[in-house]
């Protein structure tokens, strides 16, 4: 099957940052796809080329098989976008927003019926305006949704969200890839991306540094666990990687983050270890390992501080 | 199963929803609507029409103050009172008086030329010197006062309210929209969509035209009921004009808004654009007053085109082949504007 969204070599420069750096992506039809990385990494610019609204400086892209260039009215028909800020509005009401962007489309939704699908039919009278977070994101994926496209574009779609709003829209995206719909949503969140994603890639600093289903990025830490710890004074680097279970370590806030095969093994090595420095343990806490832990070992950066 | 929702054409949509909008915005209402009446009304009873004032003049003390005082109070123009000579040229430098009189044999008349209701005083005043002396007049005069629905000056200023208020609310309609959706980036949301662009624009100007309608007709009521302002000519010809420039004017301001980025930058450059309209195109005062050399210049310009089709529909009730040639270039702006704030439009 080709892919429903294919770039090469994607090619980004703005005066003082290259956001994409020679970037290859594919994404299959059905699938969900997650362009994962920090704030600043090329994940809106690279989501923008693909959606035909920013021009890359060289590269391809093609969606559904078809070219921008030449295509760009029929792509606009069969794909939905959600924007990272986009300000809907305020004095229309929710139905009379769907109702106009229902007006762009060849083909689509009814508004009532869709309005109910994204649990907005109790807001529909109510104006942009007075919408919470959570109901004014839903309704930007309405409006992305009402032209039933078979690709959905989403940027950022439950940053600043609250834990129940951001349920609610991974249900929606779900629900989108049931009927066989594509997605491809750029975050920050890696339990997002771990949830809803069946593919992931993570950039930084327009490059592509791990792709990936999460269970097989996450495989590449050949670490389970990670154990986050501090000490007073701190260890060395050479005192830490001494240590047998240890598989990476990075430094985190005046600590370290330990990433190990087992923490059965790896915690009495690592308290033994801070004795016979001489050291006091300050704190010591451990979880599963996850993208997050990758992205960190990766680059050495955090996502959300990068 | 309900009812399905009827999908309108994007063109009909974004022109409702627009209008919508715009009706529930009550700052934008006041503008169309109350600024043009508030000012009409204000200007109007300024400029009522009443007897002339009497002019002030200064007669100073001295032998001669009390027979001068009573052959100046004859005259049905002045205004005549006695002053010390101290207060007299204080008064006059103040401009609280017109002319002073002064001078003990020879009459003595002090004033600033450049003053016209203290030129028409010292004629004024010599005249009713002179008769009082016995000056006889050689040739028999009489007057005869005109006074012609059309001429007064509250005819002038309606239809040059009319075509500023076409002006202003067409130019900032389109470019606080434009630049307010390019702000809050929804015009870069539209073009994600299959929406063609020139429906959004055009949506734009047809959901004006609906206030605009309203609007005209609102001015032009009031001036009738208010200051028996009558328009002589065809009804249909000025709904015609005005769609017209209406038109001209969004077209201005799509071109006026089609790159600034912020709603600062676009009334920067609105304020540019409509600041020599508003001084030049005779909307309070005839552009007859400047310079021959400009004046081929200044009737160029869309709102000159606009005021003066709009006077010579309602004073003088001329026809469409006496305006149509102001009609073309007034049509010819707007949509030279539209086109090349199409081409140069920045959609985010």
């Amino acid at each position: 099957m080709p892919d429903v969204i294919a770039c090469r070599n994607l090619r980004k420069y703005f005066a003082d940052v290259k956001a994409v750096d020679g970037l290859d992506l594919s994404v299959a039809s059905g699938e969900c796809f997650g362009l994962l990385g920090p704030n600043g990494a090329g994940k809106t610019t690279t989501i923008e080329i693909l959606e035909g609204l920013t021009k890359p400086d060289s590269g391809d892209v093609e969606i559904l098989g078809l070219d921008w260039r030449s295509h760009d009215r029929e792509l606009r028909e069969r794909i939905g976008i959600s924007l990272q800020e986009t300000q809907l509005t305020e004095k229309l009401t929710v139905f009379e927003t769907v109702r106009l962007f229902r007006s762009f489309y060849r083909d689509g939704y009814d508004p009532e019926e869709l309005l109910r699908d994204l649990s907005l039919d109790e807001k529909r009278n109510a104006r942009v305006g007075k919408l919470s977070g959570g109901q004014r994101q839903r309704l930007g994926v309405a409006c992305a949704l009402v032209g039933n496209p078979d690709v959905l574009f989403l940027d950022e779609p439950t940053t600043g969200l609250d834990p129940q709003s951001r349920l609610q829209l991974w249900d929606i995206v779900q629900r989108f890839r049931v009927k066989g719909g594509t997605v491809l949503l750029t975050t920050h969140y890696m339990e997002e991306a771990q949830r809803l994603c069946d593919r992931v890639a993570i950039v930084d600093h327009g490059h592509l540094i791990a792709l990936g289903t999460p269970a097989e990025l996450i495989a590449k830490l050949e670490a389970r666990n990670v154990i986050e710890f501090t000490s007073e004074p701190p260890l060395s680097q050479s005192v830490v990687t001494a240590i047998d279970a240890c598989a990476g370590a990075s430094a985190h806030k005046g600590g370290w983050l330990l990433r190990v095969h087992s923490l059965a093994e790896a915690v009495p090595q690592l308290i033994a270890a801070v004795e016979q420095e001489g050291a006091k343990l300050v704190s010591l806490s451990t979880h599963e390992a996850s993208l997050e832990d990758l992205f960190v070992s990766l680059t050495g950066r955090e996502l959300r501080d990068a | 199963m309900p009812e399905k929702t009827r999908i309108r054409p994007a063109i009909v949509e974004l022109a409702i929803t627009r209008a919508k909008e715009f009706v529930r915005e009550s700052e934008a209402l006041f503008w169309v609507f109350g600024f043009p009446l508030i000012l009409a009304l204000a200007l109007g009873f300024a400029f009522r029409e009443k007897p002339p004032d009497r002019v002030p003049v200064a007669v100073v003390a001295g032998p001669n103050a009390a027979q001068r005082l009573a052959a100046l109070q004859k005259s049905p123009v002045l205004l005549p009172s006695i002053m010390s000579e101290q207060d007299a040229r204080d008064a006059l430098r103040r401009g609280k008086v017109s002319l002073l009189i002064e001078g003990a044999d020879t009459v003595v008349f002090r004033f600033d030329a450049t003053r016209p209701d203290a030129q028409s005083a010292r004629r004024e005043a010599d005249d009713a010197l002179q008769t009082a002396a016995g000056r006889r007049d050689v040739v028999v005069t009489r007057e005869e006062r005109v006074h012609e629905q059309g001429a007064r000056y509250i005819d002038f200023l309606i239809p040059g309210l009319l075509g500023m208020n076409l002006m202003g609310t067409g130019m900032w309609s389109m470019g606080f929209t434009i630049a307010n959706a390019r702000m809050k980036k929804l015009l870069k949301r539209l073009v994600a969509t299959p929406m063609r662009k020139t429906d959004f624009l055009l949506a734009q100007f047809l959901s004006r035209l609906i206030w605009l309608l309203i609007e005209v007709t609102v001015l032009v009521v009031f001036g009738w009921l208010v200051f028996g302002v009558r328009v002589n000519g065809s009804i249909l010809l000025l709904a015609i004009l005005c769609i017209i420039g209406g038109f001209s004017f969004s077209g201005i301001g799509l071109l006026t808004a089609s790159r600034a980025r912020t709603i600062e930058a676009v009334s920067g450059l609105m304020n540019l654009i409509m600041m020599p309209m508003w001084l030049c195109s005779g909307v309070f005062f005839s552009y007859e007053r400047f310079p021959d050399s400009v004046k081929p210049i200044i009737r160029l310009l869309p709102l000159t085109l606009l005021n003066d089709a709009l006077r010579a529909v309602i004073n003088d009730a001329a026809g469409l082949t006496q305006i149509a040639p102001k009609l073309a270039l007034l049509a010819a702006w707007g949509l030279i504007t539209f086109m090349i704030g199409l081409k140069v439009f920045r959609w985010q």
